[in-house]
């Protein structure tokens, strides 16, 4: 699968933010950075159409609104801080996943039978990863998924990502307030500054 | 054999047994005694009065008048259904939900049972519209609030597990279906019990009066079977209409989760 689109993100406006514009071409990553509060989460949620906000967000020249909700947001995944499970055992959680991200991560295919119970905190993060990226998306909006984690899992989710923008060509817009997190992956990003959007190059 | 009339001395003695009640709830420190006589006094004036507007709706038969009766009931059953649940849609939403699913459901089964299955005439008469109307509401009334009030929770308290499947690019139908199915269960499950029930643990409550009143048993019977088989159907889709629109509800047109559209009661 290889992604080829550019996002667009045309004044968008939540809360009580000055509105942002961006583009985000085709393997590209950018960070998004401020205090807590700041409305980080809401931002990122609003390029995923999960919340009502003014301002328009493009895919390959498209409209949000051209398409569905729901296949917007198959092509803008969403990857939380913290996971969600419904079923009793991980399988029940995936019907297709690539093969190779899944060793990248650190497991073999027996994990599909691991129960959801017995899993650690970094084990989740890194399958819920797997699963945003099994939907095959152009734009991938990570919403400081390393927050609760160790280093080594943190590293792991960082190569995987970083390997996965390389080859795949995906967009991604990483949420982080950890500055050394930030210079690792990338070097372009903004930053948000009580009510402003402030562009930065590390 | 006929009836036998009840005197008034007859209706205290079994109020005495529930004052007794009030008494003892009192000793108890309970804190339901007001709402035990309460309810007790609601009960005697409610009837009393249903017992007058049925006498003269009776004697003087006018489609209005029954149809005006039946829009009360209506109203009635729809502000029960909303007053019942721990989070209920703001706005006319929340009354206005139940209450359609209950015309839906109740009027059209009352009306397919008055033309089609009893067939009396003409078929408004009230004797029959009004206590199968009302067996029906009563029902379906308690179907559509548990329904609605397991949805509306079960969101409430799932809200990261269903915008979890809408982030994996789950339509909204999808990421609520098993709470939409679980719903549907909840709200259907005290009719499916009483159909299990009927004859073994209890004798229903109409097959009993219908027996108290003179009937043969097994006409009574033969009603109650029919009265049993329209409550579980009206309950059914009133449950299923309620519970499908109150699901889509929750979402907006961008299949958004939106759940300030609840509000605790």
């Amino acid at each position: 699968m290889i992604a080829t689109m550019k996002l667009v993100v045309k004044n968008l406006q939540i809360l009580n933010l000055q509105p942002w514009s961006f583009d985000l071409p085709a393997g590209e990553c950018i960070y998004l950075s401020g205090p807590s509060g700041s409305g980080k989460t809401r931002l990122l949620r609003a390029i995923a159409d999960l919340d009502p906000h003014r301002g328009e967000l493009l895919l390959d020249g498209f409209s949000y609104l051209s398409l569905p909700a729901h296949a917007w947001r198959k092509k803008v995944a969403f990857l939380p801080a913290e996971s969600q499970w419904w079923c009793d055992d991980v399988g029940g959680h995936f019907t297709d996943y690539d093969k190779t991200l899944l060793l990248q991560l650190g497991f073999t295919e027996a994990v599909m039978d691991w129960e959801i119970a017995r899993l650690s905190s970094g084990e989740k993060q890194r399958l819920a990863l797997l699963r945003a990226l099994a939907q095959a998306p152009e734009v991938l909006l990570l919403d400081e998924p390393t927050a609760n984690l160790d280093n080594k899992c943190t590293q792991v989710i960082e190569q995987t990502v970083e390997q996965y923008r390389r080859d795949s060509g995906i967009a991604v817009v990483w949420v982080s307030h950890d500055i050394e997190q930030i210079s690792r992956i990338t070097r372009h990003g903004w930053v948000i500054d009580s009510d402003q959007l402030r562009e930065q190059h590390l | 054999m006929n009836l036998i009339p009840l005197s008034a001395f007859d209706l205290s003695l079994a109020a005495a047994l529930v004052i007794l009640l009030a008494l003892l709830s009192v000793r108890m420190q309970l804190g339901i005694a007001r709402q035990l006589l309460f309810a007790g006094l609601r009960t005697v004036a409610q009837l009393m009065l249903i017992g007058l507007i049925l006498k003269s709706i009776f004697s003087y038969v006018h489609l209005g008048w029954i149809t005006l009766l039946s829009m009360v009931m209506l109203l009635m059953a729809g502000r029960e259904v909303m007053s019942r649940q721990k989070y209920r849609l703001r706005g006319w939403w929340g009354f206005g939900l139940g209450t359609l699913s209950m015309f839906i459901s109740s009027f059209s089964i009352t009306l397919i049972a008055l033309n089609v299955i009893v067939n009396v005439e003409p078929w408004y008469t009230p004797q029959y519209a009004i206590p199968l109307l009302g067996m029906m509401l009563g029902n379906t009334m308690n179907g559509i609030s548990l329904g609605q009030d397991r949805l509306n929770q079960s969101a409430w308290q799932q809200r990261s597990m269903i915008e979890a499947r809408l982030m994996l690019g789950w339509t909204w139908s999808q990421a609520i279906a098993d709470i939409r199915q679980d719903s549907i269960r909840t709200g259907m499950m005290p009719i499916i019990n009483a159909m299990a029930a009927a004859g073994i643990v209890s004798l229903p409550g109409m097959m009993t009066g219908q027996i108290l009143a003179g009937s043969p048993p097994m006409e009574a019977v033969k009603y109650q079977i029919l009265i049993m088989f329209l409550i579980t159907a009206g309950t059914g889709f009133g449950t299923f209409v309620s519970v499908w629109f109150g699901s889509r509800r929750l979402f907006d047109e961008r299949e958004r989760l939106r759940l300030e559209r609840l509000q605790a009661s």
